[in-house]
């Protein structure tokens, strides 16, 4: 069931589109990453799903809620991460989190309840009762997730989440993240860091000047925008003589004295061959492996792509 | 879960939720709280000192009526001063926290627009207004030790009343002001069009109370809760998430302004005919109701001005219709006022007058504009009431001396104080869609194509009746020579 629907949304300010005809689903325990530079209209699409901008045109329904017809009802169904803190500097951390539970509606007892919860969850307990003022930028970024989740939505809308983060904070909120995902919410994380997206994705979207210019797995925008897998055999003996034992069509990328690249269309099938070749040859093999191909590659793929589309006018 | 909705009582409970963490944070804030204890307890003994030195002073020259003006002026003082902060909480509420970032989580509750904004406004007034109602319970207090003195309880609910209307005024214009900013800088600097014209009120205000007025009062707190009205009304408005979080640059581009207003203006059409069938078409039908309303304050100043005919009374033997002496009309020829020239003259006259109510309109919703219009049929109401009290026939008097022209110059003041109306109150409450700028564009470019289109020709129509036909027509009828 898909929780976030958006179709053909389109946001206009004045003079400027900041967001173009994007039309995107996410379901159940899945994560979708909004993936893009600075100003590429992430942040106007998280506004207009949690439904705190109106779209120019365009629809989304958020679990259930039509943003047009219920936009409270979107609002009470949305955690919202946003990107900057604008936390209440002079107040404590309990005292905001129970103000953020009032104003979702939520009784007293439960909000105490969740704050105390979610506070040891993400290692704030001992900081609750200390003044915002006090935080440093990693803290206020686990309250801020915490407020997100304060009323247990089943959307969580979460703009750059471990930005400002230490490692260890960032993979302890990456591991909540994941976390959450399989407690079946539909999650949107919107970031400009690759790895994290490559960590958190289900899905990816990669969003540029406003409109989604790719969308599709890790592994399908890989295979899509790159290629088919590329796999590297180092061996323990030079490689002569073991070209006739290779399977017929092999295409050899590079090769050198005890190792090369070949790309693979089902490694599946492809890999065992040149395995079965090597033992043949008597050639002992050290190690068979993919190379890794990074989602910035992807990413400056498509940006490329796009860039050359806008240049011839296409 | 509780859903926050419309209802009056779920509006006030998502408004305290606002209210009650908004008050929090002021009472932890010293900038805030010192002005307001200083202005509590300090400055209404300061007050107590100053009134009664003044008024033993002022009794050894055998001059109490000044000691006794000066205390109730300075029992206004004492109220306003602690409410001027309600300025500053309002911006920093509003214009602060759009600053710093932390009104979009709010935004992001199910809190509604209207539920945000209340409890703000309400945090604005109540820390102020309680400061402002302590100072006063101070003075009057020390006033009554000092020298025995007890406010006339109309006079304190006069003075209560101006605090709260003129608290509720700042707080609700400075709501507009911080909507129309990014930063808290620019909200200060466009705060002045708050602080000038109350200054200028309490100036006014000190005027009466001196002259001993003080039944007039009654219309400035009458008039401020209007004003705090219509305020409110465009700061609700105003103040919703689109809004908000659409405006996030304060630069003026005059390229894109001009162009929305050339659009505007033009229309769809294609040459003037087009032009004129649109103004009819589509420019009259949307200010209908302005329409409607300056007809109906047209006819309220002839009536009103009729009124005060019996009250202010001219002599009866200046309104007896009679002879013209021979070569009246030669005469008034040779000033050289029934010629291209006087026609150039009146037209020029009315043709500033107009301008004069847009721009004064522009300023007050279009009330000024309005009131403006209406001043020459009051006075014509006044004039006609008279000739009628003089046993004279009225409707000669009019047929005489407004009719000829008042057939085109009154459906020109009625289409242009409806668009000037119109203009005025754009700013009060753009429609859906629309932001304040391009509906005040708007408003101003359907003021522009009536004033083009309909009221210069019908005024050019006019002065030239006034000139050629009105005075002989006049002669005609009054005189029969």
């Amino acid at each position: 069931m898909d929780l976030i629907l958006a179709q053909d949304l389109t946001k206009e300010f004045d003079t400027l589109t900041a967001v173009e005809a994007v039309s995107l689903c996410v379901g159940a325990g899945e994560i979708l990453v909004l993936l893009g530079p600075n100003g590429a209209g992430k942040t106007t699409t998280i506004r207009m799903l949690a439904s705190i901008l109106r779209p120019t045109r365009g629809r989304v329904v958020v679990a259930g809620y039509d943003t047009e017809i219920d936009p409270v009802g979107v609002r009470r169904s949305v955690g919202l991460l946003t990107e900057h803190h604008g936390l209440y500097t002079r107040m404590r951390a309990r005292e905001y989190l129970r103000f953020f539970g009032q104003a979702y509606g939520l009784p007293p007892a439960l909000i105490r309840s969740r704050v105390n919860e979610l506070g040891n969850r993400y290692g704030l307990g001992d900081d609750l009762d200390r003044r915002l003022g006090e935080f440093s930028k990693g803290m206020r970024q686990k309250l801020v997730l915490v407020r997100a989740l304060l009323h247990d939505p089943p959307v969580l809308l979460l703009d750059e989440p471990t930005s400002a983060m230490d490692p260890a904070s960032a993979r302890l909120v990456r591991e909540g993240i994941r976390k959450l995902r399989s407690a079946n919410r539909a999650i949107v994380v919107c970031t400009h860091n690759l790895t994290e997206a490559e960590l958190l994705a289900d899905r990816i979207a990669i969003i540029h000047r406003g409109r989604i210019v790719a969308h599709g797995t890790p592994l399908e925008l890989k295979n899509a925008l790159l290629g088919d897998p590329i796999m590297e055999l180092r061996v323990a003996c030079p490689l002569d003589g073991a070209a006739r034992h290779l399977p017929k069509g092999l295409e050899i990328l590079v090769s050198g004295p005890d190792w090369m690249r070949y790309r693979a269309t089902l490694p599946q099938e492809v890999n065992p061959r040149v395995l079965r070749a090597m033992a043949e040859a008597g050639i002992p093999v050290i190690t068979l492996s993919e190379v890794g191909r990074s989602l910035e590659d992807v990413y400056l793929q498509v940006v490329e792509m796009e860039e050359a589309a806008e240049g011839t006018g296409l | 879960m509780r859903s926050p909705g419309g209802r009056p009582g779920e509006l006030l409970a998502g408004a305290l939720v606002v209210f009650r963490r908004e008050i929090r944070d002021q009472l932890r804030d010293w900038r805030i709280l010192v002005p307001i204890i200083l202005l509590t307890l300090f400055f209404p003994l300061l007050m107590n000192f100053t009134a009664s030195q003044a008024v033993q002073f002022v009794g050894r020259y055998g001059a109490p009526i000044i000691g006794e003006r000066l205390i109730p002026f300075l029992l206004m003082v004492v109220g306003f001063f602690p409410i001027s902060v309600s300025l500053v909480i309002a911006l920093e509420s509003f214009a602060g926290e759009r600053e710093r970032l932390s009104l979009e989580p709010l935004l992001a509750t199910p809190l509604t627009d209207s539920q945000l904004y209340l409890g703000k406004m309400l945090a604005s007034l109540a820390p102020p207004l309680a400061a402002s109602y302590l100072g006063i319970c101070v003075y009057l207090i020390g006033l009554s030790l000092q020298v025995g003195w007890h406010p006339p309880l109309v006079l304190l609910t006069q003075v209560i009343l101006l605090t709260t209307a003129q608290a509720v005024v700042m707080v609700s214009g400075a709501v507009v002001v911080s909507l129309q900013t990014t930063s808290v800088r620019a909200a200060n600097l466009l705060a002045s069009f708050i602080i000038i014209p109350v200054s200028q009120l309490i100036i006014g205000e000190s005027m009466i109370m001196f002259w001993g007025r003080y039944a007039v009062l009654w219309w400035i707190v009458l008039a401020l809760l209007v004003l705090a009205g219509v305020l409110a009304r465009m700061g609700l408005h105003l103040f919703n998430r689109e809004e908000i979080l659409g405006r996030e640059i304060d630069i003026l581009n005059l390229r894109s302004a001009w162009r929305f207003f050339w659009q505007a203006f033009r229309g769809d059409a294609r040459n003037p005919l087009e032009w004129y069938r649109g103004l009819f078409r589509s420019t009259l039908p949307r200010i209908r109701a302005p329409l409607v309303i300056m007809a109906g304050a047209l006819v309220a100043a002839y009536v009103i001005g009729q009124g005060l005919a019996s009250d202010y009374r001219l002599p009866a033997r200046l309104l007896t219709y009679g002879r013209a002496e021979a070569g009246v009309l030669e005469q008034l020829q040779s000033t050289g006022l029934l010629s291209g020239r006087g026609w150039l003259l009146v037209l020029g006259n009315n043709l500033r007058a107009m301008a004069l109510a847009a721009l004064l309109g522009g300023f007050s919703f279009g009330v000024v504009a309005v009131v403006l219009l209406m001043a020459p049929i009051g006075i014509i109401g006044y004039f006609a009431g008279n000739v009628g009290l003089a046993g004279q026939d009225v409707v000669r008097f009019l047929l005489a001396l407004v009719a000829p022209h008042a057939v085109l110059e009154v459906p020109a003041a009625i289409l242009g104080g409806a668009a000037i109306l119109q203009l005025g109150l754009a700013v009060v409450s753009p429609p859906k869609g629309r932001t304040l700028g391009q509906n005040w564009l708007f408003a101003l470019a359907e003021w522009a194509r009536i004033s083009f289109g309909l009221v210069l020709p019908l005024l050019a129509g006019a002065a030239a009746l006034e000139v050629f036909v009105t005075p002989r027509l006049a002669i005609l009828l009054l005189t029969g020579s």
